[in-house]
């Protein structure tokens, strides 16, 4: 119901007239997505890049701000049954495996329970072959059951040559063929799937015309869309609509030192330093030599970043959304100042580096918000050079490598250095490419309180205020991943009563 | 956002829908900045055939009237080419039923020969309720039946949909999988989509999954007025005067007895709205997207001060008002490109009152009331008064509604003198009074 909880969050609320303080935000500040959670259910063959949609499409949501995760029923599958031997396992008349795999999926099924209602999930992807009718009839019901809605992404591809390099990019390494030669698991693989196909039932748009669901056909070529019920699903579909696979590379980087970098002042609007001005004549060798076909140059509005791009001999287009964030009444000044002059809110910053933002200006949360029709068109794009900002590089770069919204401020993004990605398998290979100038260092470091930074699972305060972003979550029965990213941490007090001293601890040296 | 110019072809039986996803499509293009112009073959039918007789001149075998139909569509693509080749147009929708493969072949080819990139729109429906619905909203009104009744319109129609009904060919997943379209079918219930080619096509077809046309009104009205409104100050971000709580209140008694069914209520992030949505004593939701225009370094200045401190600054705005943006400001450009995600979803979205500032309002009014670039910024948005916009046939009805509670005139026109050199009185005469 749309009144409850917004109704408790007004009862807290200070009274009209009175500072809001900026945590405290009663009511929702984005547009709600969606009341009720939403199960995203995929369905087709394997090798039709279900897994592939499953990880980008739960990277996208939780980088917008919403908390999704992805259950992945294979990985249930291979917990309960310590090794795979072969295809024998999926065929449809092994009763023995068909219990397994049922149990499995009820199991996922019920972890996904878990996500909505305690770990407040607003989306959840459950990422399994879901061809039967049958099996999907389970699903829906459950959601049912639970007041879930439901929303269906089936891939449909009879293209065999895109179903080898599938098969080559992500099965040959699964860990179900850990022990096989290349051919044993490729010819395995294709076994596999024709047990499935004897029994697959694709949705259909007469018997299924009342379910809410996303056809792909042939890698995007066709899309059929039936249904859509609200907000979250149409920024679903506009972005598998918008995602292709064709391979390509990104560069991200930073403008050229600039003058205000060199005296250690944070944002404003300046011209390069000579080594700036090295740095982008480095630069547009270093584009040349990498000879990329149709390369677009993106740059932001501010004179930084279009004099380095200026330097490359070959048409860009300046992008206002990549201009630096906003620093508001901090805008110019150095460190230093901003501790002389406004201490508390400096140390309020290092409380919440994420959400914090600036009096007059803009937060790394407003940032994402502002830089999503960016990631939209990049999606879009093939060979793209961003020239940016560090905390706009840092935010399309916590998209690109799934970094969590505590990570994502502290991300390291140095001046004259070069971020080549290349989308591989299920994520994305980082070069990074120094273009030896020196240059000032502009990072400042996360200080450390009592307690290591949370990454995950803190609810937030009022079921419709927005909960942070978070990386994908550790997908359930995996390996827990290392936390990455997050850099050694400096024994820095963030207490607002704090000495100046203690604040300045981890400033870079400037002029 | 595109090299070569795009040519927006509808496809469909009459009745369905074609032309307001026409007119639509084409208003939020040019809000957007994208110059778009539509081309409906049938208003060049009615100036070749001054008057309508019956539904026989469309009969398929009236050989004069085929010829006069084709040589009204040969009329309309020439000028199509002329707006997209020599008038600096991007986008242009060919607004026809075109539900002949030889039709479309010749629109293709066409487009070919100018270099222009083809989109196919087709709305398939077989609803009659919603043919009706469309039939009584448009049709009736049509120049070509005002001499008529009404049943005798609607009998007409039909007939007239009769005609196209044998020859229609439908976009055919396998003999058209190379053009590039998307199929509507039954208002939205369901879309197929093929070979979208580049970003604007994109945009396209997330801006028409994105439409409905189900009836609901949209009420747009900006915050009571402020203490800086008072004092005759721009920007900021201050509370309401007691006027302006006064205004929240009344805002909350009339948002009551309109009696709105499932009313969702939007505000910006700023003081003033928030105040003005509190009164209310329903659920809201903050856009930081529906703040107000940020003037830089003129924020929470008078217009005197702007004048005596910045005065080119001053003149340059009221050259190109649309167009100027503030020193470490903004302009309504972007503005425009700000409130783009909020026009989405107020799009998705039924019943919705938007409580928001002067240039944000100017902003959304020109979108719904399709005004240029040249007229927003000057749209006239008074404190204390609801806009309430209900689409109707092609456009929107606006009833404006003041709730009677004294609020200072924030308006400013555009002066005479807009020079650099020019007298501060005279830069200065359109100020409204203040405190």
């Amino acid at each position: 119901m749309n009144g409850t909880p917004i109704t408790q969050a007004m009862a807290e609320t200070p009274c009209v007239g009175e500072r809001v303080p900026r945590f405290q935000r009663p009511h929702a500040s984005v547009p709600q997505f969606t009341n009720s959670p939403t199960m995203i259910v995929m369905v087709g063959l394997p090798a039709r890049g279900k897994t592939y949609i499953s990880k980008k499409l739960t990277r996208y949501l939780n980088w917008i701000g919403v908390p999704t995760k992805v259950f992945n029923v294979g990985q249930y599958r291979r917990d309960a049954v310590r090794t795979y031997k072969n295809f024998e396992f999926f065929r449809p008349d092994n009763e023995e495996a068909m219990k397994i795999r049922k149990a499995c999926a009820r199991s996922a099924l019920s972890d996904v329970g878990t996500y909505f209602m305690l770990e407040h999930g607003q989306a959840a992807v459950f990422d399994a072959t879901n061809t039967t009718r049958e099996r999907r009839e389970i699903i829906l019901s459950y959601a049912k059951d639970n007041g879930y809605k439901v929303f269906f992404i089936e891939s449909i591809c009879d293209d065999p040559e895109i179903i080898a390099e599938n098969i080559k990019q992500v099965k040959l390494s699964s860990p179900d063929y850990i022990d096989c030669d290349k051919e044993e698991a490729v010819a395995d693989f294709l076994k596999r799937i024709e047990c499935y196909k004897v029994t697959y039932v694709p949705l259909d748009d007469d018997k299924d015309s009342h379910l809410s669901y996303i056809k792909i056909f042939n890698v995007g070529s066709r899309y059929l869309v039936n249904r859509v019920q609200d907000h979250i699903q149409s920024r679903i579909v506009y972005y598998l609509m918008n995602i292709h696979v064709t391979p390509r590379t990104i560069y991200l980087c930073r403008h050229g030192e600039s003058e205000l970098n060199l005296v250690g002042r944070i944002g404003g609007d300046s011209g390069l330093s000579p080594r700036g001005s090295q740095f982008a004549g480095a630069l547009g060798k270093y584009i040349k030599s990498q000879s990329i076909p149709d390369l677009k140059v993106w740059t932001s509005h501010m004179k930084r970043t279009i004099q380095t791009a200026e330097a490359l001999g070959v048409a860009y287009e300046q992008w206002k959304a990549l201009n630096e964030i906003d620093a508001g009444v901090c805008e110019d000044l150095t460190y230093e100042e901003i501790q002389a002059n406004y201490p508390e809110e400096f140390a309020l910053r290092d409380q919440d580096k994420y959400r914090y933002r600036y009096p007059k200006g803009e937060s790394y949360e407003d940032l994402v918000q502002r830089l999503e029709p960016v990631i939209m068109e990049l999606e879009r794009q093939e060979n793209v050079l961003v020239v940016c900002h560090q905390a706009v590089m840092r935010c399309l770069l916590a998209y690109f490598l799934d970094k969590s919204a505590e990570e994502l401020p502290y991300l390291k993004c140095p001046l004259h250095t070069v971020l080549k990605l290349t989308p591989v398998a299920y994520g994305c290979k980082v070069e990074s490419v120094s273009l030896n100038i020196e240059a000032v260092n502009t990072h400042r470091d996360r200080p450390a309180g009592d307690e290591p930074p949370c990454t995950l699972l803190a609810p937030p305060s009022r079921h419709h205020s927005r909960a942070q972003p978070m990386a994908s979550p550790v997908p359930t029965r995996a390996p827990r991943l290392q936390d990455l990213g997050v850099t050694s941490l400096s024994l820095q007090n963030v207490e607002v009563s704090r000495e100046p001293e203690e604040a300045l601890l981890t400033v870079p040296d400037h002029i | 956002m595109t090299n070569c110019p795009t040519l927006i072809v509808t496809v469909g039986l009459p009745a369905r829908g074609k032309t307001y996803i026409s007119k639509k499509l084409t208003r939020y293009l040019n809000w957007i900045g994208v110059p778009t112009k539509e081309f409906n073959v049938g208003q060049y039918r009615r100036e070749c055939v001054k008057i309508y007789k019956s539904f026989e001149f469309f009969s398929p075998d009236n050989e004069e009237g085929l010829k006069i139909r084709k040589q009204c569509a040969s009329a309309a693509l020439n000028d199509v080419r002329q707006y997209l080749t020599d008038e600096g147009g991007q986008v242009a929708v060919f607004d026809a039923t075109n539900t002949t493969r030889e039709r479309r072949d010749t629109i293709t080819r066409f487009a070919e020969q100018n270099g222009f990139k083809v989109f196919f729109v087709e709305s398939v429906c077989e609803d009659p309720a919603v043919i009706n619905e469309n039939i009584v909203q448009v049709k009736l009104g049509s120049p070509d039946y005002t001499h008529c009744n009404t049943d005798e319109a609607v009998e007409d129609f039909m007939k007239r949909i009769k005609c196209y009904e044998n020859s229609y060919q439908t976009l055919d997943e396998v003999l058209d999988r190379d053009l590039s379209y998307i199929k509507i079918i039954d208002v939205g219930r369901r879309y197929l989509v093929n070979r979208v080619q580049d970003h604007i096509q994109s945009r396209i077809v997330y801006y028409l999954m994105n439409i409905h046309i189900t009836p609901r009104s949209i009420y747009l009205c900006r915050h009571g007025e402020s203490d800086m409104n008072v004092k005759g100050r721009i920007g900021g971000d201050s509370g309401l005067s007691l006027r302006g709580k006064d205004f929240a209140r009344r805002l909350g008694q009339f948002i009551q007895k309109q009696d709105i069914s499932d009313l969702k209520v939007w505000t910006s992030q700023m003081k003033r709205t928030i105040q003005t949505a509190e009164g209310l004593n329903v659920p809201y939701e903050q856009w930081k997207a529906l703040n107000e225009i940020d003037a830089g370094v003129c924020e929470e200045m008078m217009y005197e001060e702007i004048q005596d401190h910045h005065p080119l600054e001053f003149a340059l705005r009221d050259q190109d008002k649309y167009r100027y943006r503030y020193p470490k400001g903004e302009s309504y450009e972007d503005l425009v490109q700000r409130l783009e995600p909020v026009i989405m979803e107020l799009e998705r979205q039924e019943n919705v009152l938007v409580i928001c500032h002067q240039a944000v309002m100017r902003c959304l009014l020109a979108y719904f009331l399709d005004k240029s670039a040249e007229e927003l910024p000057y749209l006239k948005c008074p404190l204390h008064t609801v806009l309430k916009l209900t689409p109707v046939a092609y456009g929107c009805k606006v009833e404006s509604i003041f709730l009677n509670v004294d609020a200072v005139n924030t308006h400013r026109d555009r002066p005479e003198n807009v020079e650099v050199s020019r007298m501060a009185e005279e830069a200065l005469y359109t100020v409204p009074a203040h405190q």
